[in-house]
């Protein structure tokens, strides 16, 4: 699974640097580092909707406090 | 007109104009049909306002033109002397003029420390120039100022005496010497010397990516441009360029948080580095000082290790820099940095294809600017990368390294430095190495020069979101 997280300017103020460190965080806590790959991308283009997250070309709408349901539900499951 | 307020002098307005033209023409794809007819339009009339007739003036335009459309593919150096532009200024060094009085006192005798000043049956001061050695005392201590120095503007501006006058009288640049810094090119009053144009190149990529979106186009702007368009609000040129055809911008001094934080660890590693990020800095060294070469940091500058950061993120990704450098666009052609850096523009390239485009940035919504740390955008001025490795030694926890930066302004600073260096007489472990005076925003392709650029380069890296450069640089490590 390819997890990707926008690092542009309007996500980095929306938060992106906290969804990425709790994203990394819930990772390695579940240990699902060999099946999801986690990488950056410098603006989808869809700002006004940020943090922008895509996990394998499916886009989510993601902020630092809706990370962890995000990571449970699109993630976690999906990827077990 | 209103575009004469946007640049320091009527020469640089005279380029813009000149590559607004040509980048409006080859939006239209008529670039080759209406190349000829560029010099008329831009030279209308028959009352010269710059020259001895239209005729010369037209001329000048039509070498303009080819400068902008990248020009003479012979010529390695991005640095380019116009020929019939030269007006082949006066060089002959101390002179008395007829303000000298045949005065008593004869200071200038007395200080001259070679005997070489006599004086007629009128008392009237002559310099031998067999003797003079251009030491310029005698000129300093005349109560008459009677005494000047005739040198060339574009030869005053080479501190590293890359430029002489050729047979013709004109002037030439030695490429082995010349760093490609533009000092010349913003120095010279008739526009004589000037930096290639890759506008063209960038409309291209622009208009292929707007057609077949196979790839897409970034653009990486230099910290410097927090000092420039300054009638306009830094989120409405980032606006600008996304309505040109860039997909996104991304700060350069991302770049330079990448870079600070390796640069001070191979500092520590070593004992002893120059800074690598400007690139006439590095030219300079490689030229002049062959035997310092191995101290030169092997990191990439913040534009290499942005774009590469960018290109192997998205190997299809094009990336154009955007800055005040004239340097910069000979390090894109490198062979260690041309995979990354696909094209180079100047902020006054930027003007013209904004301009070209008829677009009025001031009328664009602001988006957002905000990827780097405030030490990674203070970069733009002298002394902000020795306070950026400071900081990222202090981040990193090492304690052991005493960090004595030697911050160089302008690259007569750096000469001394360096000289120093090789005499193992410097003291500093550490040399930042700015070839331009006051740093990236003294750069010959900055829109403007003033006092006030500094402060606004600190006013936007307070801005910034991240407040430590492990922080800024953090989401990379993905």
């Amino acid at each position: 699974m390819k997890v990707t997280v926008c690092i542009g300017s309007s996500c980095h103020l929306k938060g992106s640097r906290q969804v990425v460190e709790q994203l990394q965080y819930l990772i390695a806590k579940e240990d699902l580092g060999d099946k999801v790959k986690l990488g950056g991308t410098f603006c989808m283009g869809k700002c006004q909707q940020g943090v922008c997250v895509t996990v394998d070309d499916e886009f989510y709408s993601v902020s630092p406090e809706t990370v962890g349901e995000f990571f449970e539900k699109e993630i976690k499951q999906k990827v077990k | 007109m209103k575009n004469k307020r946007v640049f320091d002098t009527k020469v640089q307005y005279l380029k813009y104009k000149v590559l607004r033209e040509v980048a409006r023409e080859a939006w239209d794809d008529t670039l080759l049909e209406d190349l000829l007819d560029i010099p008329k339009k831009i030279v209308s009339g028959k009352t010269p306002t710059m020259r001895c007739c239209v005729y010369k003036e037209r001329a000048i335009i039509a070498e303009r033109v080819k400068i902008a459309m990248g020009g003479d593919k012979e010529n390695p150096n991005v640095i380019e002397v116009i020929d019939i532009a030269c007006d082949e200024c006066p060089a002959a060094g101390y002179e008395v003029t007829d303000s000298c009085r045949g005065c008593l006192a004869h200071r200038c005798e007395d200080v001259c420390p070679r005997g070489a000043i006599s004086f007629d049956h009128n008392h009237v001061a002559h310099i031998d120039k067999s003797k003079c050695v251009e030491c310029g005392r005698c000129s300093k201590v005349c109560p008459y100022s009677a005494i000047t120095n005739r040198v060339r503007p574009c030869q005053n501006a080479c501190k590293i005496k890359a430029i002489s006058i050729n047979e013709d009288g004109g002037a030439a640049i030695d490429n082995e010497k010349c760093i490609s810094c533009g000092a010349c090119v913003y120095q010279c009053p008739f526009g004589a010397i000037t930096d290639k144009s890759f506008i063209l190149d960038v409309i291209d990529m622009i208009k292929k990516n707007s057609r077949d979106k196979k790839s897409k186009l970034y653009a990486v702007v230099a910290p410097s441009i927090s000092s420039q368009f300054t009638y306009a609000k830094l989120g409405q040129v980032v606006s600008g360029l996304k309505t040109l055809g860039f997909h996104a911008v991304v700060e350069a001094a991302l770049g330079a948080d990448m870079v600070a934080y390796s640069e001070s660890k191979e500092l520590v590693e070593k004992g002893f580095l120059t800074s690598s990020c400007c690139p006439a800095f590095v030219s300079y060294v490689k030229s002049a000082f062959p035997e310092l070469t191995e101290h030169i940091s092997h990191n990439p500058s913040p534009m290499a290790a942005i774009a590469k950061y960018i290109k192997d993120i998205e190997p299809s990704a094009k990336v154009v820099f955007i800055g005040p450098c004239t340097a910069k666009k000979a390090e894109a052609q490198l062979k260690e940095v041309k995979a990354y850096v696909d094209s180079v523009l100047t902020f006054e390239e930027l003007q013209a294809l904004f301009d070209s485009r008829d677009l009025d940035i001031t009328q664009l919504e602001e988006e957002a600017l905000d990827n780097a740390s405030y030490f990674g955008r203070i970069f733009a001025r002298s002394g902000g990368l020795s306070d950026a490795v400071a900081e990222a030694i202090k981040e990193q926890g090492i304690e052991d390294f005493d960090l004595k930066p030697c911050s160089c302004d302008g690259i007569e600073e750096c000469q001394t430095a360096l000289m120093k260096k090789k005499r193992g007489v410097l003291t500093e472990n550490f040399i930042e190495g700015m070839a331009c005076s006051g740093g990236c925003i003294g750069g010959a392709g900055c829109l403007t020069h003033g006092e006030k650029n500094k402060a606004q380069v600190d006013a936007y890296g307070r801005e910034a979101l991240e407040k430590t450069i492990t922080d800024a640089i953090s989401v990379l490590k993905m």
